[in-house]
């Protein structure tokens, strides 16, 4: 198992990456951490999904000199989906910013569970 | 000769008209996003929460002599769920890391030629695509012609975020409300750093038309080489932030204000589904659409790409530029 780990060492490190940013997820309070640890795992998403695109020793798939066989470029599916990705993932770190900064302005505190208290003591007076 | 309705002020037409131009707000009765907290309210809430730690402290510490039974244990309660969670996140974390690691253990070994992921999709795609695309880069072919309505889907979603965002950090400038002036005058960050910069000015003279002219390049070569309309954009919204940093907000006013912003955002996403929408149904139907994919390799070339890598750098240009400015003050 280990060897085959080693052979697939790109998606290896795209886990990895995915654990870490959820473990930031989970145990930061802070709430402009959990953020990072969301683009971490965004992060880590693409790698893995680039690693599934590549052929070992072809060329990006631009057509050079009108070539124009399979064996000559590396699968240009996954190379689309990452774009929807990384578009994806600025729009919802946006979002998550702009909230954080609303919250922010009303309890002035970015620590969740801070935020919680004073937003339940909120709710029953 | 057309006479004018004697309705016409109230005709839904103009009222729609005016709404489009944004002179009139059909929510300006009776909504308010704006959170009315007080500043006493607020610093009376700090030293609540203050004195609640105080408090949970003081139990801490009266936990080694021996106080009221029941509070002692909600204390140590508290402390010990504290723990437990920590050791159950870094345990569900491993778990998954591990699981996951167990997956890839068994999939097909990275860069093969014949991993099931390289199937005949992507190989017609290779094939076909500079004939039927007109497009020699052919990721873009492909996420602009046969996939060109997710790539719509995506400028809608970025279109869609900014939206949010704008409803969220506005602050409307000719608002009478006090708590907003205040807020205003508070986000205002511009008495904090020297005005009119004469280095940042000076490197922004010679840089920001070297970075337009880049991002242009890169929006307009979108289907001959590297790049389009997302990464252009996003460079062309970069040389926008730099000129707005070194010469400020009434200087960029003449460029690019919120109506600018509307206006090209809308122009931009309706031609974007039209043209598209087009160029599928005759597709669908085997009809001739009638564009021309040119040349393969020319700048004129590729049928819609084009036009429409422009559309989705104008997108994504002034998203970002929108979103720098709604962060910065609240408002264009």
């Amino acid at each position: 198992m280990i060897q085959h780990l080693s052979l697939n060492i790109e998606e290896t490190v795209a886990v990895i990456l995915f654990g870490v940013g959820f473990t930031i997820l989970l145990l930061h309070r802070n709430l402009i951490k959990k953020i990072m640890g969301m683009n971490i795992m965004d992060t880590a998403t693409y790698l893995f999904l680039a690693s599934k695109g590549y052929i070992t020793g072809r060329a990006v798939p631009i057509v050079v000199d009108g070539v124009q066989e399979v064996s000559a470029y590396i699968n240009p599916v996954p190379s689309g989906l990452v774009l929807t990705g990384i578009v994806v993932s600025v729009s919802t770190t946006a979002l998550m910013l702009s909230l954080t900064i609303r919250l922010y302005e009303r309890y002035h505190s970015l620590d969740l569970d801070e935020i919680l208290i004073l937003a339940k003591e909120e709710e029953q007076t | 000769m057309s006479r004018r309705r004697d309705n016409y002020e109230t005709s839904r037409w103009l009222r729609f008209k005016k709404w489009v131009d944004g002179e009139t707000d059909p929510l300006s009765s009776g909504m308010d996003a704006i959170p009315v907290v007080t500043e006493g309210q607020m610093r009376e809430r700090r030293k609540n929460l203050a004195l609640r730690k105080a408090y949970d402290e003081e139990l801490t510490r009266l936990s080694a002599e021996h106080a009221d039974k029941t509070e002692i244990m909600k204390a140590r309660g508290i402390r010990n769920f504290q723990k437990f969670y920590k050791v159950m996140s870094v345990i569900l974390c491993l778990a998954i890391i591990s699981v996951l690691l167990w997956t890839i253990a068994a999939l097909p070994v990275t860069g093969g030629a014949d991993n099931p992921a390289n199937n005949e999709v992507a190989a017609r795609y290779i094939e076909k695509g500079l004939q039927e695309t007109g497009a020699v880069n052919i990721v873009t072919g492909m996420i602009l012609d046969y996939r060109a309505f997710d790539t719509f889907g995506e400028s809608c979603v970025l279109f869609i975020a900014s939206c949010c965002v704008l409803v969220l950090l506005r602050l409307d400038a000719d608002s009478k409300n006090d708590n907003i002036k205040k807020m205003i005058a508070e986000s205002d960050d511009r008495h904090f750093e020297p005005k009119d910069d004469i280095i940042l000015q000076k490197c922004a003279c010679v840089l920001v038309p070297v970075i337009m002219i880049f991002g242009i390049y890169i929006v307009l070569n979108g289907h001959l080489s590297p790049g389009g309309g997302f990464s252009g954009g996003a460079v062309l919204g970069s040389g926008l932030i730099l000129y707005l940093n070194a010469y400020g907000y009434k200087k960029m006013s003449r460029l690019f204000t919120e109506k600018v912003y509307r206006r090209t955002t809308l122009c931009a996403l309706t031609f974007y589904c039209l043209a598209k929408s087009y160029s599928f149904f005759t597709g669908a139907n085997h009809l001739e659409s009638g564009i021309p994919t040119g040349t393969p390799g020319a700048i004129l070339s590729s049928g819609l790409i084009l036009p429409l890598n422009i559309c989705v750098g104008l997108v994504v240009a002034c998203t970002m530029y929108a979103f720098y400015t709604l962060f910065r003050k609240g408002g264009m």
